[in-house]
């Protein structure tokens, strides 16, 4: 139990997978103008990846990892299908998306409205295969898998909605004109992300 | 792209014409029109990759392989694709195409491979790859496309590698792996810069490329 805990703080704060490892920068730097917007994508990672880390273990656990094929019988013992890895985590994820963006459409009409196209995006989200992929690399367990997933979205989604809190303000400021817009925001995340090292020092 | 003048003159030009137009597809995303500074696209990678220069050389090359590679096959298969499939079927083909690169990777390139770890497999979420083929490759003919992969593969290239440049020669002392600065530096007090080496560095870095290069190119965007 401590070591989930333990895990999810670390997901969400020392190794927060935007401001850490740059997963999902492009959805970050596009949809973070306007804060009800951020919280709408942030819940809707949130969602997807507390979903997709747990499928994509089993996938990779029962059918595609070395060995894994061993319950099928003793001549698939040493099939090795790691090389599928990427397409079909990359297709779990589009499917799962679909399925989202289905249920937003149907019970939240004004939030599908305002996600609009970044909600196909979400597909092509590098944070949602990214860690996917860290989770096999890592070799964590189906528990493990969960708490990952859900930790990691979690901190996507609180980097996502501050940024766009400080984007409100910068409307204010007069920044250089070839600063505008991306230079800026990308300048406030490295200040950011120093902010968010401090965590580091948090030992659980 | 679409006038009937142009049209025309493609049908009547050779079967691989290289003229101004074609030029312009190739130099555009160099500096005008970049993936990574202007388009915004791909920011993902060109951070986490840039902590050595050779890491981000394999990476841009492997960038360019798929790049191509899939525009030029989603160009040729774009009239039969159900534009209300079409994104699955775009993600299939990159999916097949970054798989063939990671093992040629794994097979020839293994340390760097292991270093690149998941990074190679993003490229399958790289945003220039998917935003190329939706905005060109579905829109064009075959040679076109190529030629498009290559220049904004080269965009994307250099803005990595030039970061990448900055991160290594600030961050460890070296470059390509070998140590630039003189140990007479160090002797001085000379200490590397050891966020550079971290994620706030890169953001930080590129953050202040995309100025310099929006200042001299002399694009500006509101907000």
């Amino acid at each position: 139990m401590e070591e989930l805990v333990s895990l999810a703080l670390k997901s969400i704060f020392v190794e927060n997978i935007l401001l850490a490892y740059f997963l999902g920068m492009c959805s970050f730097l596009a949809v973070s103008k306007k804060v009800e917007t951020a919280v709408g994508l942030g819940i809707a990672v949130v969602f997807v990846l507390t979903i997709t880390a747990p499928v994509n273990w089993a996938l990779n656990h029962f059918f595609l990892r070395p060995g894994a094929l061993a319950w099928a019988g003793e001549s698939f013992a040493d099939v090795d299908l790691s090389f599928l890895v990427f397409i079909t985590f990359i297709a779990v994820i589009a499917a799962l998306v679909q399925l989202v963006e289905m249920i937003i459409d149907r019970f939240s009409p004004a939030l599908y409205a305002a996600l609009g196209i970044f909600l196909p995006l979400i597909a092509v989200n590098c944070s949602i295969l990214g860690a996917s992929l860290f989770l096999v690399e890592r070799e964590y367990g189906p528990v493990e898998s969960l708490v990952f997933g859900f930790s990691s979205g979690a901190g996507w989604a609180l980097a996502i909605i501050s940024m766009a809190a400080i984007r409100y303000k910068l409307r204010y400021s007069n920044v250089p004109p070839g600063l505008r817009g991306l230079g800026i925001t990308m300048l406030t995340t490295g200040l950011m992300a120093i902010a968010f090292m401090a965590f580091a020092g948090i030992q659980l | 792209m679409s006038s009937p003048a142009t049209e025309i003159q493609q049908e009547r030009a050779p079967l691989l014409p290289f003229g101004k137009k074609e030029r312009q597809n190739i130099v555009d995303p160099l500096s005008d029109n970049n993936p990574i500074t202007v388009q915004v696209l791909g920011i993902c990678s060109a951070l986490a990759v840039t902590i050595q220069v050779n890491r981000s050389l394999v990476m841009a090359a492997a960038v360019i392989a798929v790049l191509c590679t899939s525009n030029v096959v989603i160009s040729l298969i774009r009239n039969l694709i159900p534009p209300s499939i079409r994104i699955i079927v775009q993600l299939a083909i990159i999916a097949s195409l970054v798989i063939v690169v990671d093992q040629v990777l794994q097979a020839f390139l293994y340390d760097i491979s292991k270093q690149l770890s998941v990074f190679v497999g993003l490229i399958i979420t790289n945003c220039i790859i998917m935003g190329r083929a939706e905005a060109f490759a579905m829109a064009n003919p075959p040679w076109q496309s190529f030629l498009d992969g290559i220049g904004n593969g080269l965009g994307y290239g250099i803005i990595l590698v030039i970061v990448a440049f900055f991160r290594e020669i600030l961050g460890s002392g070296s470059l390509l792996g070998f140590a630039v600065i003189p140990q007479a530096l160090y002797d001085l007090g000379y200490v590397n810069n050891g966020l550079m080496v971290l994620a706030p560095g890169a953001f930080i870095l590129l953050g202040l490329m995309i100025w310099a290069q929006r200042t001299w190119s002399g694009y500006t965007e509101e907000a």
